[in-house]
């Protein structure tokens, strides 16, 4: 490492491990089945692959290596890494401004879901379910995030403190050893629960159906979907979300890579591994354990709302079907790898803010790290306090949906078309331990800015329709305005940083 | 299961278990470069 650099990584396996957790979250077990079964079956993994190859990979090399590039110029955070790539426009750092944005608006109901994982390990250890029916363990989630008790008050405190310390720790001393220790962990408890859910036998346990039936359900093609422009933008939509690009979060990771080390072939494996734990391991839980016990109708019927009542809801009852024993192990292999996800990407939240304040404002590690734990519990509560009010939702909206599609379009622009596709080529290419194939330079230059852009005007009609939307409740009024505000605080934040600068530069 | 269901299972799923162990089995195996690199942990070994 660099002498006279405070914060770095420890090891190059450790990045690796870091950019998977950064990337896989908790949609890998519970958005990516469903939106396979809704959009065409096994088919769906045609136009998921081709929008992988189109638009995901490119944006992987894409920001890591506009983080590499900002590194270099001492900048850890989107503002000043896009503001350096095109120095004659005042705009870009106000572009950037979405990466600390979506980061702390992701993280304010990103941690309160990570600590329902939490709490549901602890209720697996406890058999709280066992023996209750399948109304019981629904209604336990339902009294849950209607806030009967403090529980969930003290769980979501808990995961708050974990992650703002394990963030005063640093990147290796903190984010990197619980990457080391999370990702084994979370492939070992996916391959235990794929294993359980694949071998799962009729009339075993009361299981009505093979495991095998939810994994003929989930594969068996229906080729004309791929035809259906929806399915492409759903295809495209999973993509975005569950590589964590257009977030800033893997700029930051990757801006304290030097430029003589490698990225293109660190972004190929962090990539392929979210690949792995999303397709393989996601795909052979959640649906044929649930098809299963509940058949094909009742899943389908269940999924129309989402994963996350199959995975708190419905999961936990089915567990209790196995015996105490194996309904606290499947209990805590499924909550804890669903921890684990979550608390990986969470914590490569923290960093771009961080980084923001340890750059421009100089701050320690330490108050940066409490600072960022403290914005998200301001703005986490009313996602506590108004969880069935929507507020959950509408952050997830605007900041983990609209956000990121807006931001990666512009990074593209930038990237390909601004700082330029030579100096983007050489930036990719610096210290690689790959050959790039040459067909990505075209590839990042036209195919990608232009698959970006069909998602972001296909879902210009959506956005419409939540902005036109009557009879909203005060609360959802109440989170717009908390975003809004999140993002004029950032830009006047990044503008004051940038009048520090010019004044700086000025009197040397 | 029936075998298109099958088959394409078995090839998404090889395909991307191909490409992350041969990913990832690159990184194990490519040579450190020389110091000052961006890892802390092999710096004693200059």
């Amino acid at each position: 490492m660099s002498k006279g650099t405070s914060e770095g990584w420890g090891s190059r396996v450790g990045l690796i491990l870091a950019m998977a957790g950064n990337a896989v979250g908790l949609g890998n077990f519970l958005r990516f089945p469903v939106q396979a079964i809704q959009n065409g079956g096994g088919a769906f993994i045609i136009p998921y692959l081709v929008c992988f190859l189109l638009m995901g990979i490119p944006l992987l090399w894409v920001e890591w290596a506009m983080g590499r590039f900002g590194g270099r110029h001492g900048h850890h955070s989107t503002p000043f890494i896009l503001h350096q790539m095109d120095p004659r426009r005042t705009l870009w750092k106000y572009i950037g401004v979405f990466g600390i944005f979506t980061n702390i608006a992701v993280a304010a109901y990103y941690c309160y879901l990570e600590s329902w994982t939490l709490s549901y390990v602890w209720h697996s250890v406890a058999g709280t379910f066992n023996g209750q029916s399948s109304e019981d363990v629904a209604g336990f989630f339902g009294r849950y995030v209607s806030l009967e008790t403090m529980e969930p008050v003290i769980f979501w405190i808990i995961c708050l403190l974990m992650n703002t310390w394990i963030l005063a720790q640093g990147l290796s001393g903190g984010v990197e050893k619980v990457a080391k220790i999370g990702m084994p962990l979370l492939i070992l408890f996916g391959i235990v629960l794929a294993y359980m859910g694949v071998t799962l036998k009729a009339g075993e346990h009361g299981a009505v159906n093979d495991g095998t039936l939810g994994l003929n359900f989930l594969w068996t093609p229906d080729y004309s979907s791929i035809w259906k422009p929806s399915v492409w933008l759903a295809a495209a939509g999973q993509i975005f979300f569950t590589l964590s690009v257009g977030m800033g979060s893997i700029h930051c990771y990757a801006s304290y890579v030097k430029k003589k080390d490698d990225i293109a072939l660190n972004a190929m494996s962090a990539g392929w591994m979210n690949e792995f734990v999303e397709v393989v391991l996601g795909s052979a839980i959640i649906i044929p354990i649930s098809i299963g016990y509940l058949g094909i109708e009742r899943v389908v019927e269940l999924t129309k709302s989402g994963g996350l009542g199959l995975g708190f809801k419905t999961l936990p009852y089915l567990f209790t079907q196995w015996g105490p024993t194996m309904a606290m192990i499947a209990g805590v292999c499924w909550f804890g790898l669903l921890f684990f996800a979550g608390i990986t990407s969470s914590l490569a939240m923290g960093t771009p803010v961080m980084g923001f304040l340890e750059d421009e404002f100089g701050w320690k590690r330490k108050p940066s790290a409490w600072f960022f734990g403290l914005i998200i519990l301001v703005l986490g509560l009313p996602t506590v306090l108004y969880f069935n009010e929507g507020v959950f939702d509408e952050y997830d909206y605007w900041a983990g949906t609209v956000s990121l599609v807006v931001f990666a379009l512009f990074e593209i622009i930038l990237f390909a078309w601004i700082f330029g596709m030579d100096k983007g080529w050489k930036e990719i290419n610096s210290g690689a331990d790959i050959k790039v194939p040459t067909a990505f330079r075209y590839v990042i230059q036209y195919v990608t800015p232009l698959f970006l852009g069909f998602v972001f005007f296909a879902s210009l009609p959506g956005i419409w329709e939540k902005i036109t939307a009557a009879n909203l409740p005060w609360q959802v009024h109440g989170a717009r305005v908390l975003l809004i505000a999140l993002f004029a605080g950032t830009s006047y934040f990044v503008w004051v940083a940038y009048k520090k600068r010019h004044a700086k530069s000025y009197t040397a | 299961m029936n075998s298109s269901a099958l088959t394409l299972m078995l090839l998404s799923e090889g395909i991307v278990t191909a490409f992350t162990v041969y990913f990832f089995y690159l990184v194990l195996t490519a040579k450190p470069k020389p110091e000052p690199d961006s890892f802390s942990e092999n710096d004693d070994r200059e």
